[in-house]
């Protein structure tokens, strides 16, 4: 099943919308604008007709998986059911159509949900203060690195120049480090695949300005270790920076205030379900604790307390002089933060515990299921998802890749693979805390039977997926000769 | 109201095949001390009663729906038709993630194939990747591009680029201890000569925007000649809309082009989320921060779409990689995808034209009015202007005296440019009737009426931006 | 696998030939293995300054990439304009047409700290 590019169903003269007539007295285009800052030829925009537009965007929807067809195991990414109702309470025009310069008196309801919500973020996560103005997970660290480093000049302590980070960690920690000039450091973790104390102990010096850890870590595995890890950084200078992109297993009852971690970020759209839209947006919003406040980005929200005749008012404040500064033009991904704002609210305390929980309980029956079948490369009990290593199937000739394109055959995405890169042919499985009994039965029976497959013939599975709108890509073809836009033919000019 | 589908049954039988007697055991390896956190949360809501407390803050709002609003400076209100939404919210789309598994993802990446060259024509550039955060970020990121490729450790920007892009471009830098010069600003367009004196071999790259913040259009052929002449490249901040008319930035020799794709079919949701556009010159292709689709075959020969170019990336390349960029604007991206694809070719003129026309409308009607009038002569402009109050009127008085009448008015500009603080930025777009307009001309008529009478000197002329 | 006698190697995989105090540099067929298929090679600037253990030069697969350092000290002097448009060269002939860039050293005696064939074809067994 293919789909033509919306240009090569174009026919010249094809009109879609229309516009509204120019009600106004029109003047000389020339005399507004003078040639020299004229287009001389039109941007070759597809000439279609509306039903040829719906038409092209359904089917090419119909090409994708996602959550709402299929069971999406994305190990770390947070697949969980998006509920409908968040598409409608953020949609509304109160909502959606004000204007970032709107002055303060005209959106006093915007900045109450973002004031509150803000409140609600503390209290999950035990941190005295949130900016939400991350654009997503990465963002987040991003502006957490530029956080550590003015720390550190403020105190004096501008040598700091290093981040300790686990080999087990997402790419995004290393890349945001470098991006703020840090230098990074890699730790090895352990036989258990938790961080090593006695390496992290090694590690420190008076050049190490922070740690990033992921709790739990990028195996599931909650590193039990994290209060003696925070004092380790704290009591040599450093601080330390939670990613905070596994918080689903600790929703309602972990505070990562309480481990003593100094920095934090969360990912709205996959803890607090706010649809992944294919790769975003996202919102990334970073807590702290009361040490950073001065360097959180402005503008920050306060509230003004009634006095006299005059309410409670909420409004902008940019008064901050140790700030970072700003990361993002406006305020955040406040179309995201309604989503997750609305999820809390509708769970409460007791849905929020009842996340972590099922995500917990989903994973570790999942990781029963399967044990038997695939290597399991860390025994301990596992937190909301789980690393399983092809290792076994790749002595059949049988990668993990070839599993992941089988299972697509099989109607579910492919849990997240080769990584994290210290286990052999990963496959990172997080069924979330959304799918039932009967899902994860039906998955854990599909990757038996491609084990089995496997064993009979490993020629046939290294051959799929074989159901897909497309078969397997020549990804040579495409890195070596990119062709990365469409080429017109040469008398469409 | 929660989404966790066990029954009691269900999750014995699970807790037994795990053999674990309660779910708590599965958090006993968590230090005992850590699991005692009570969250101070409200109880949960069900759907009806969460609809009418988003009801009630949207209520405390007023909205560009129900206020006849002339705000623009980096977010615009433009027309959104209606198969933007209904095809972009199909959940295929909405509730999918990065196309890792191209056979299961060829919906999301066409798109993106197509996103980029929408983003190609737009620019007149040769390559564009799958978007970035936002304009602002797009536009640090090129900066950061820029430092890399020439090895140069200094960036230029011109006190016309809107002032939170700059912002943001200042906190990107800071961290690398690279330099950001400010090129002042003459006649609310860039100061060409004042660029020409300060350049030298040590700068990366030269900022510009166009139209500029101000709404007004840059020489940006001279300025792009002045950048090339010391070997730095020029980068161009664009409107995209304007594009349906004005020169790409391919055509004055941009390198490097960005700008933010809101405007095209993305409503302004209080700032956020938009959509950054990133496109260069071949060269500069392994460069790029983000993400690129591109096209390959499949084992059957058939055309197929994948994520390419991937070893620049973060999840490869680690510490090394272009940028730490891990998703893109996705579900934006391809908002603006089918709104250009529905707008079409001639529709982009042709609504380039009515913004075009409408604002000049506008402008020209209000500097007929008695006292007002533009500090920046005759610049052309696009959809964008900025306003002298006359004298004894401050733009914040005269903004509560229109909201008192249904208008949200232009920007104070006094915030970003304390030499502009009698002067307001307005913005007119296609979704503004005539009817409009007059009610705001109207409108700053009445109010100014009685002030003292402005010097008819005052407004004319040259006037030197300062740099603060 | 293949290692030729007159080169001198490194621990991370490169090889490197002198002639007239140039050297020039490429990966080993070991590595070049391990990468699979190659789709970009990053090369260096001439005329680059370049001090050893930093790295010059990058050479990228499709879900990999890896970074060549430069095995001694020097400048650039020269580089492979083939693999632009062919990197599969270095694949199909790494000692040969696969060979990367020339690196002009400023001092000889630095070719002691390299390995030869036989230490580096150990340090391979070892690892494998």
């Amino acid at each position: 099943m293919q789909e033509k590019l919306i240009f090569e169903v174009s026919s010249p003269g094809r009109r879609c919308i229309s516009l509204p007539p120019c009600d106004v007295p029109r003047k000389s285009l020339e005399k507004m604008l003078p040639p020299q800052f004229r287009r001389k030829t039109p941007a070759r925009l597809p000439e279609v007709s509306e039903l040829d537009v719906v038409r092209h965007f359904t089917r090419l929807s119909q090409l994708n998986y996602s959550v709402d067809t299929h069971f999406y195991p994305l190990g770390s990414c947070t697949m969980k059911y998006n509920p409908r109702i968040h598409e409608e309470v953020a949609g509304q025009e109160g909502l959606s159509r004000l204007h970032p310069y709107q002055p303060p008196e005209q959106i006093q309801g915007m900045l109450e949900l973002l004031y509150h919500f803000s409140g609600l973020l503390k209290e999950v996560c035990g941190l005295p203060e949130f900016s939400l103005q991350p654009a997503a997970g990465a963002h987040g660290e991003l502006l957490g690195m530029m956080i550590v480093r003015t720390y550190h000049q403020k105190r004096g302590e501008g040598g700091r120049k290093k981040i300790i980070i686990p080999d087990s960690a997402h790419g995004t920690n290393p890349a945001s480090a470098a991006l703020c000039g840090f230098e990074v450091v890699e730790v090895k973790s352990n036989g258990n695949g938790l961080v090593d104390l006695e390496a992290l102990r090694k590690a420190m010096s008076p050049e190490v300005a922070a740690m990033m850890i992921t709790n739990p870590n990028t195996l599931g595995l909650f590193e039990k270790d994290i209060i003696d890890i925070c004092n380790i950084l704290h009591e040599a200078g450093g601080l330390v920076y939670c990613d905070g992109a596994n918080m689903n297993a600790m929703l309602g009852r972990v505070r990562p205030g309480d481990m003593g971690v100094d920095l934090l970020h969360l990912n709205l759209h996959k803890t607090f379900t706010a649809p992944h839209g294919g790769g975003g947006p996202g919102s990334g919003p970073l807590g702290v604790s009361k040490a950073l406040r001065p360097f959180l980005p402005v503008p920050r929200i306060k509230a003004v307390g009634a006095t006299g005749r005059s309410p409670l008012q909420y409004v902008w404040d940019y008064d901050y002089p140790d700030s970072v500064g700003r990361i993002k033009a406006f305020y955040g991904h406040i179309g995201v933060i309604i989503k997750a704002y609305a999820y809390i609210l509708s769970l409460g305390r007791k849905g929020l515990l009842k996340v972590s929980e099922a995500a917990v309980l989903n994973a570790n029956f999942l990781r029963q299921r399967l044990s038997g079948h695939y290597d399991l490369p860390y025994t301990a009990g596992c937190m909301h998802e789980f690393v399983l290593s092809g290792r076994r199937q790749k002595k059949q000739g049988v990668t993990t890749l070839d599993i992941a394109k089988r299972l697509l055959d099989y109607g579910f995405y492919a849990p997240t693979i080769y990584f994290p890169l210290i286990v052999e042919e990963a496959l990172m499985i997080e069924p979330t805390e959304t799918e039932g009994k009967q899902t994860l039965e039906d998955f854990a029976e599909v990757m038996i039977k491609i084990a089995r497959e496997i064993e009979i013939s490993p020629k046939m599975v290294k051959g799929a997926p074989y159901n897909t709108p497309v078969r397997r890509l020549d990804e040579v073809k495409a890195a070596k000769q990119p062709d990365l836009r469409w080429s017109f033919p040469v008398d469409s000019e | 109201m929660d989404y966790v589908p066990h029954t009691t049954q269900e999750r014995e039988e699970m807790l037994r095949e795990i053999g674990v007697p309660s779910v708590e055991a599965l958090f006993e390896v968590i230090p005992e001390r850590l699991r005692k956190a009570t969250p101070r949360l409200p109880g949960a809501l069900s759907e009806a009663e969460l609809v009418d407390f988003f009801k009630g803050l949207g209520g405390k709002n007023k909205h560009l729906n129900q206020y006849n609003s002339f705000l623009g400076a980096g977010v615009y209100d433009h027309f959104i038709p209606s198969v933007v939404g209904s095809l972009a919210s199909r959940g295929e789309f909405l509730t999918s993630y990065t196309p890792y598994q191209p056979e299961a993802s060829q919906g999301t990446l066409q798109v993106l194939y197509e996103f980029q060259t929408l983003v190609c024509e737009l620019t007149g550039l040769d390559v564009a990747n799958a978007s970035m955060y936002d304009g602002a970020t797009a536009l640090a990121e090129a900066a950061l591009l820029a430092i890399r490729h020439t090895e140069r450790n200094k960036v230029m920007v011109s006190r016309t680029v809107h002032p939170e892009y700059r912002a943001v471009l200042a906190t990107y830098l800071k961290p690398l201890e690279a330099a950001l010069v400010e090129v002042p600003a003459c006649e609310g367009v860039t100061d060409v000569s004042a660029l020409k004196d300060r350049i030298d071999e040590g700068v990366s790259a030269v900022i510009l925007q166009q139209p500029n913040f101000f709404g007004c259009l840059e020489e940006a052929e001279a300025i792009s000649a002045i950048a090339h002449e010391k070997g730095s490249l020029l980068i161009a901040c664009v409107n995209p809309i304007s594009l349906g008319l004005l020169s790409p930035p391919g055509d004055y020799g941009a390198d490097i082009a960005v700008g933010d794709a809101q405007p095209l079919g993305n409503p302004p949701f209080y700032g956020g989320p938009h959509v950054g556009f990133f496109a260069v010159r071949k060269e500069l292709m392994r460069k790029m921060p983000g993400r690129l689709a591109g096209a390959t075959t499949d084992l059957e020969g058939r055309r197929a779409f994948v994520l390419t170019l991937q070893a620049r990336e973060q999840h490869i390349r680690r510490q090394r990689a272009t940028s730490n960029i891990c998703t893109n604007q996705n579900l934006l991206a391809l908002r603006a995808t089918i709104y250009l694809s529905a707008l079409g070719k001639e529709g982009l003129m042709e609504l380039a034209e009515l913004n075009l026309q409408k604002s000049h409308y506008a402008k020209d009607k209000i500097c007929a009015l008695k006292g007002f009038s533009t500090p920046f002569g005759k610049r052309p402009f696009f959809n964008e202007f900025v306003i002298r109050l006359p004298k004894g009127l401050t733009p914040d008085s005269l903004n509560n005296r229109l909201y008192k009448r249904g208008i949200i008015g232009g920007l104070p500009l006094g915030r970003f440019y304390p030499e502009l603080k009698d002067s307001m930025l307005f913005c007119v777009t296609e979704n503004k009737t005539r009817n409009q307009i007059d009610a705001l001309v109207y409108s700053l008529k009445e109010i100014s009426r009685g002030l003292p009478r402005a010097s008819k000197v005052r407004g004319r002329g040259a006037q030197r931006a300062r740099k603060s | 696998m293949e290692f030729p006698q007159d080169l001198y190697y490194t621990e991370t995989h490169e090889w490197l030939r002198v002639k007239d105090g140039e050297v020039t540099v490429g990966i080993t067929s070991y590595a070049q293995e391990q990468l699979r298929d190659v789709v970009f090679i990053e090369l260096p600037r001439v005329g680059k300054k370049v001090k050893a253990k930093d790295p010059c030069a990058v050479i990228e697969s499709v879900k990999a990439a890896f970074d060549i350092y430069a095995p001694l000290s020097g400048t650039i002097t020269g580089v492979n304009k083939e693999l632009e448009g062919q990197p599969e060269l270095v694949n199909k002939d790494p000692y040969g047409l696969g060979w990367m860039f020339v690196l002009k050293m400023e001092d000889l005696t630095q070719l002691q700290t390299l390995l030869n064939a036989q230490a580096y074809a150990s340090i391979i067994k070892e690892g494998h």
